[in-house]
């Protein structure tokens, strides 16, 4: 009896959520406000700029987009989540910036059967044995622009490598990725605070060390004030900066300015990309907003794109969640990075580049793609994942 | 090894100085009016906005700091009137509630005047860079902004001990911290005196602030991390005394900085790596707690009480 009680429930819940294929509604929890606003306002704008692009529609259906700011917390952010999905009955959720937020939201999202694309967090354990159908990421697993640093640094012969990262999920990827690929002296990993603003005690630890590269992964706010602080500490005459894309875009070099020149950077997207989505992208961006996007943009626009397309192919019925599912892995959109593929694992499996900072034809101080580390990159976890 | 040690103990220096100026103005709100300001640190916050923003309009990082730190002084003097001179005589509860209250304001309007992503401050330009000095031999870097920060502090410490102990100002606000009842019986103007002490508060955690604005970030919420460092300073100095307070930042300030970064290197060399860059960071963090409650054990009025 019990069972059959449960299945009907279960029916009905459903039908609950059963659209008249007139709406389509998107949650959208990021971190709005603290030291890692910059990166969630730029997926905002990213993702409203496709929205604009698509005259607000996903699919050809009008779309609404609720927004919530997690201020980097994961309760707020799990508030957030569980007001989109069980009030507004959201057909997908998107945002999230920091992995261990993700990790708190996902169990919520995939219980309640609700497509998640991640713009930015990639964490290792949605990529390998806790994968999920409901888990879609458009950007990266987090290791990935790691391991293409971890390369780099390894073929331009660096011999004696300091690491700096957050002590969380994520900074744990960057150092296993990082390692993965660079096989040289590690002279010590520094693990600091999330969130943390000084690094006058960290950094003194590194002048002491004199390693000839320095590897950090810290975004937002933590990179702006780690690269300001090294630099006036004079740390950067004998020590060359490495980090992912993530600790050298837009938002930090703004910050910074014209000290971050000469500094190494991986990505999977760059601004000054030659294909056509991309120049309508970043010269649209640019007219909207007024400044140049950075990668976190490109990803909110992708993810954007990425429901779009979706939606498209199974004609709005976006209840059913096989077919939605199967759109979805198909990727029917052009990204602004280029051609890529999902994995099993629905994470992409994609081109990573190599970037350096410098002044452009306009005299600005940004970022230049100076060629490829790998070629159709899959990340290390996918052999983990039994995708149900 | 020498540069390690010296460059660590000036960070603790540093650190420990802009406590100071935080915790001199709390100290002697809590140890004089026996008034429990939670909205300090909201002060600090506000200081560096104000800073931050006149440093804007004027272009200049000096007269920015300066237009700043006279701006809350003046937003403190407001406070102080309409606000706080109704809470002396309020029970504590009533105190921390209404101080609350003033948190939760200031970050909302904070937010809504100057947006929730964070300000930008940058030191002058001839301050950018590192600062090279030979020593027995060997050449130092420091980076110049953080010496100009020690100078202040160190400068505004002495001013202070100045003006407590060579004062007849400062005569009254030590008799005041001592023992309110007889000093209001000698015929002092109280009022007066709190008044000023409350704004001299403002001025210095606004100093603070608009100091560290350009090493930190300028954001919502950075007064509340940073107030119960204050707290804890005060407490481990003693209530209500400016030479507590003093030594007091000035532990904290070293064993803070001391501890991120010596625990995690001597931790590795006693487990293994991986606990090692776990407990590491966590355990430093924690250490200044565990020295208050080291020093609460032995001295339980803190380091010098001002009743004593």
């Amino acid at each position: 009896m019990l069972p059959r009680l449960t299945a009907l429930a279960t029916a009905l819940m459903l039908a609950g959520t059963v659209h008249a294929g007139d709406r389509i509604k998107v949650g959208f929890v990021s971190t709005l406000s603290g030291p890692g606003a910059g990166l969630g306002v730029d997926i905002r704008d990213g993702f409203n700029l496709a929205m604009k692009q698509l005259n607000g529609k996903l699919g050809g259906l009008p779309a609404e987009v609720l927004i919530a700011d997690d201020q980097q917390s994961p309760d707020i952010a799990k508030q957030a989540a569980d007001k989109f999905l069980k009030k507004d009955k959201v057909d997908f959720m998107t945002g999230i910036v920091f992995s261990n937020i993700m990790l708190a939201v996902g169990p919520t999202v995939f219980e309640n059967k609700t497509f998640y694309i991640s713009a930015n967090a990639g964490p290792s354990q949605y990529a390998g044995e806790q994968c999920n159908p409901f888990f879609f990421n458009v950007a990266w697993q987090n290791d990935n622009l790691h391991e293409a640093v971890g390369k780099i640094v390894q073929d331009k012969g660096y011999k004696n490598v300091v690491i700096v990262t957050p002590n969380y999920p994520g900074g744990k990827d960057a150092v296993s990725g990082f390692k993965r690929y660079y096989k040289g002296k590690v002279a010590e990993e520094v693990y600091t605070k999330l969130g943390q603003l000084d690094y006058a005690a960290e950094l003194a630890q590194i002048r002491s060390l004199k390693p000839d590269a320095l590897f950090f992964f810290l975004p937002g706010g933590m990179g702006i004030n780690f690269v300001k602080q090294f630099v006036s500490a004079g740390l950067s005459r004998d020590t060359q900066l490495f980090a992912p894309g993530f600790s050298a875009d837009e938002d930090v070099i703004k910050a910074v300015g014209s000290s971050m020149m000469g500094m190494f950077n991986s990505s999977h997207w760059a601004h000054d990309m030659d294909n056509a989505e991309n120049k309508r992208f970043v010269a649209d961006f640019q007219k909207e907003y007024n400044r140049l996007p950075s990668l976190y943009a490109s990803q909110g626009y992708d993810a954007a794109l990425m429901m779009d397309g979706a939606v498209r192919d199974v004609k709005g019925k976006v209840e059913d969640k096989a077919a939605l599912q199967k759109a979805l892995e198909a990727k029917r959109f052009k990204s602004v990075r280029g051609d890529f593929k999902f994995n099993t694992n629905h994470y992409p499996v994609q081109n990573y580049y190599l970037r350096a900072i410098g002044k452009d034809a306009q005299g600005r101080v940004t970022n230049k793609t100076m060629g490829t580390i790998f070629t159709n990159h899959a990340d290390a976890y996918v052999a983990q994942c039994k995708m149900k | 090894m020498t540069q390690l040690l010296l460059e660590q103990a000036l960070n603790g220096l540093q650190f420990g100085l802009m406590l100071f100026l935080l915790a001199a103005g709390l100290t002697l709100v809590f140890g004089i009016m026996d008034c429990i300001n939670l909205a300090h640190g909201s002060l600090y916050m506000v200081g560096a906005y104000f800073v931050a923003a006149a440093t804007q309009a004027a272009d200049s990082f000096w007269i920015g700091l300066g237009v700043g730190v006279a701006g809350a002084a003046l937003l403190g003097l407001l406070l102080e009137l309409s606000l706080f001179r109704q809470l002396y005589k309020r029970d504590h509860l009533s105190q921390v509630l209404a101080t609350f209250a003033l948190i939760l304001i200031a970050n909302e309007a904070v937010r809504v005047i100057w947006g929730a992503q964070p300000v930008m401050l940058n030191p002058p330009d001839a301050l950018a860079g590192p600062v090279e000095f030979s020593l027995l031999g060997d050449t130092f870097f420091y980076p110049a902004y953080r010496l100009v920060i020690i100078a202040f502090g160190i400068g505004v410490a002495g001013l202070l001990y100045l003006l407590v102990a060579k004062t007849r100002v400062g005569m009254w606000v030590r008799a005041g911290a001592s023992n309110r009842e007889m000093t209001e019986a000698l015929g002092i103007n109280v009022q007066a005196l709190f008044t000023a002490v409350f704004v001299f508060g403002t001025a210095l955690c606004a100093l603070a602030g608009g100091l560290l604005g350009p090493l930190l970030a300028v954001q919502v919420g950075m007064g509340e991390s940073v107030l119960i460092l204050a707290f804890v300073v005060i407490i481990i100095g003693g209530i209500g005394s400016i030479r507590g307070a003093l030594v007091g930042s000035l532990i904290v300030g070293s064993v803070d900085t001391l501890g991120r970064a010596l625990l995690p290197t001597l931790l590795r060399a006693l487990l293994p790596a991986d606990a090692a860059s776990t407990l590491g960071p966590a355990l430093a963090s924690i250490l200044i707690y565990l020295l208050m409650a080291g020093i609460l054990f032995f001295k339980p009025q803190g380091l010098f009480p001002a009743r004593a």
